[in-house]
């Protein structure tokens, strides 16, 4: 374990890298993949032969070649995962920026956040939903470059949790109409993930990062994010 | 309240379920009035879409009175009756704006399935799987509609549910397929499938300056259907060969427009009819795409083939030879329902046409089961079933 002596009494962590990321992922990705009500996932896809063309759709989906793995460490041992999505949102660059730097705006887009709390200008306190009972985690982070209607860019404190950087950019759209978002966000667990735990690991930190863009540009464009959570169904 | 639900294939199911409620502040609540029975449904009811879940509510064609909405929505109040677009369209994004509704970029909370499956993410739909959303649908009492600031017509006084119902879809749809003809006046049209959607894209035809609309089906009564009400000459597909008495009434050129208002369950005949029956058993092939090659190789040279019929996937031996050689002109989608509301509202009003002439069917919601047997097997008549959930209280 690399994680400090005093995080760890702190939050009573007694697990590795590779879970702690996976508690990170947390809430937020079961309910994308829809597991959390059980049987729809993968199986009703496959029974009804949606599921091959799934299948065959993910086999060419350029998720593994978007991730820029490294993995020098050896076959699936990851010490960074660095994602990148771009999505062009259609507001204004400026308007965009503005409600992004307020970083307390984030969990109303990053399904895996529940709090973020700005310290001073630079520093904030991030929480992350803990799923399964696991302690919550908590860590710093401060903005370390950011250019006004352009660039944010933040990293987490040393000793955190999880060891995480961020950057997003906004430019013009070619158009003219709207603004190119483009999200960059690493991770570096600290011990590495190895096996089998990195070969879905990245897909679902993708796929995690693809719909927060995806609910930024929602959010920002229609002022709500698209949800069928709470609506009847039957038994 | 009671809504309908897919319960697997063949098995739908009257339940009471909890009532919706107002998610998003651009919500609103609709009690039912009227809603119907889809062609579109029936690929649901026999297991063609994929990611449907036991329990989800159906229904994407409907109408009735607003009970609640969002903090928002400032267009729409307490006691207004509205039409609802099958589609589901925030009226902000790139699509939207451009009038491409149900392309909407915002609007499909698992946007992840379609996306993955078709390269980029898919509208949401009402009651139409989790792969257009898994939003619960409008064959219930009561419906969550989701950016009721855009979707909804007010419908006057003086027009009954009936005219009004199938501004929903079906209408837009015909429509949409005939208007993408660009049909000139005098144009010859061939539609393939005399339900709903093909009478409503011979109608159209009709409006738009066609000369010569052929309808082609094998069931009686809707061949009738077409002539009486949509005036179109008629050809029935299991008594003689398409292909051939196409060529014949156009002096061997074809039709200026070929419209398949069919889509993924076609019956076929011959070889390839039973290939295509075996494939889509298997699951191999999610689509028998029969109609779709027959239009291809009777269009004229030029001209346009326009597909208001479902597709989901994969098809198999589709002539697109035939289509690059002959320059043909291929449209398609779900339709941008809320493109043409009002402007097919007008014409009812103005009493062009009353679309309730295709009704055959008349049920109360807790009759749904049996609805969907007698669309389905086209038994006793039947080209088009209402429910009236409201007539139990
Ligand atoms: N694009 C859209 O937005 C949209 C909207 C509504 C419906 N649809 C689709 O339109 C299609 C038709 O819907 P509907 O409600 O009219 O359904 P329907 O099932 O009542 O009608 C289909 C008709 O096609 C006929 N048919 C079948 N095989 C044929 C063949 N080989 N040649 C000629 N006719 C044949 C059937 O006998 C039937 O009368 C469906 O695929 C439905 O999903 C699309
Ligand atoms: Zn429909
Ligand atoms: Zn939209």
């Amino acid at each position: 374990m690399t994680f400090s002596t005093s995080e760890m009494q702190n939050h009573g962590i007694n697990v590795g890298g590779s879970e702690r990321l996976a508690s990170l992922l947390g809430g937020g990705l079961l309910t994308i993949y829809g597991l959390t009500r059980g049987s729809f996932g993968g199986m009703a896809m496959a029974a009804l032969g949606g599921g091959l063309l799934y299948r065959g759709a993910t086999g060419h989906c350029a998720t593994y070649g978007k991730l820029g793995l490294n993995t020098a460490q050896g076959e699936g041992d990851l010490r960074n995962i660095r994602m990148r999505e771009s999505v062009t949102v259609l507001r204004p660059r400026d308007e965009l920026f503005v409600f992004w730097r307020d970083l307390e705006n984030l969990p109303l887009f990053m399904s895996h956040l529940e709090s973020v709390r700005q310290m001073d200008d630079k520093r904030s306190v991030w929480t992350a939903h803990s799923p399964g009972g696991l302690a919550p985690m908590i860590w710093e982070a401060e903005i370390v470059d950011e250019a006004p209607g352009e660039r944010i860019a933040w990293r987490s404190l040393p000793g955190s949790d999880i060891e995480n950087e961020g950057e997003v950019r906004f430019v013009e759209a070619p158009d003219g109409e709207g603004t190119e978002v483009h999200v960059t966000i690493e991770y570096h667990p600290s011990r590495g993930i190895t096996g089998a735990a990195a070969k879905w690991i990245n897909p679902l930190l993708s796929q995690m990062v693809r719909e927060d863009v995806r609910r930024f540009k929602s959010l920002m464009e229609t002022g709500e994010v698209p949800t069928v959570e709470g609506q009847p169904r039957g038994h | 309240m009671k809504a309908v639900c897919w319960n697997g294939i063949h098995e739908v199911a009257v339940e009471t379920v909890p009532d919706p409620q107002i998610l998003n502040p651009r919500d609103a609540v609709v009690k039912v009035s009227l809603t119907a029975i889809c062609g579109s449904d029936l690929h649901l009811y026999d297991g063609y879409i994929p990611a449907m879940r036991k329990g989800d509510i159906l229904g994407h064609e409907f109408m009735g009175e607003v009970v609640a909405v969002g903090a928002s929505v400032e267009n729409l109040k307490e006691g207004d009756r509205v039409v609802v677009p099958f589609p589901i369209a925030c009226g902000n994004c790139f699509y939207c704006r451009k009038g491409e509704f149900s392309l909407c970029d915002n609007s499909n909370p698992k946007a992840w399935i379609s996306e993955k499956m078709y390269g980029h993410p898919c509208a949401g739909i009402f009651g139409y799987s989790h792969m257009m959303g898994g939003y619960a649908g409008g064959q219930a009492e009561y419906v969550r509609v989701p950016y009721a600031d855009v979707g909804p017509i007010k419908i006057p006084e003086h027009l009954n549910d009936e005219q009004s119902l199938f501004l929903s879809d079906i209408l837009p749809t015909g429509w949409q397929a005939a208007d993408e003809c660009g049909i000139k006046v005098g144009d010859v049209v061939a539609v393939w499938g005399c339900g709903p959607v093909g009478q409503f894209a011979m109608l159209a035809a009709r409006h738009l300056g066609a000369g010569r609309v052929i309808g082609i089906d094998y069931i009686p009564e809707r061949l009738e259907m077409a002539r009486s009400h949509c005036g179109a000459e008629t050809l029935n597909h299991a008594q003689i060969d398409i292909q051939e008495a196409l060529k014949e009434m156009t002096g061997g050129r074809g039709p200026d427009a070929c419209i398949d208002a069919v889509g993924m369950e076609a019956h076929g005949g011959g070889p390839l009819g039973w290939y295509d029956k075996a494939k889509h058993l298997g699951r191999l092939q999610t689509d028998r795409p029969t109609v779709l090659r027959e239009a291809i190789q009777a269009c004229r040279k030029g001209g346009t083939v326009s597909i208001p019929g479902v597709y989901g996937g994969v098809v198999d031996k589709v002539n697109f030879g035939a289509a690059f050689n002959k320059g043909l002109t291929l449209k398609m989608g779900q339709t941008h329902v809320h493109r043409y509301m009002s402007e097919l509202l007008g014409r009812i009003e103005r009493g062009e046409f009353d679309p309730s002439f295709l009704i055959t069917h008349r049920l109360t919601l807790e009759e749904a089961p049996q609805g969907y047997r007698i669309f389905r097997e086209k038994e006793d008549g039947c080209v088009k079933v209402v429910m009236r959930p409201q007539t139990v209280h």
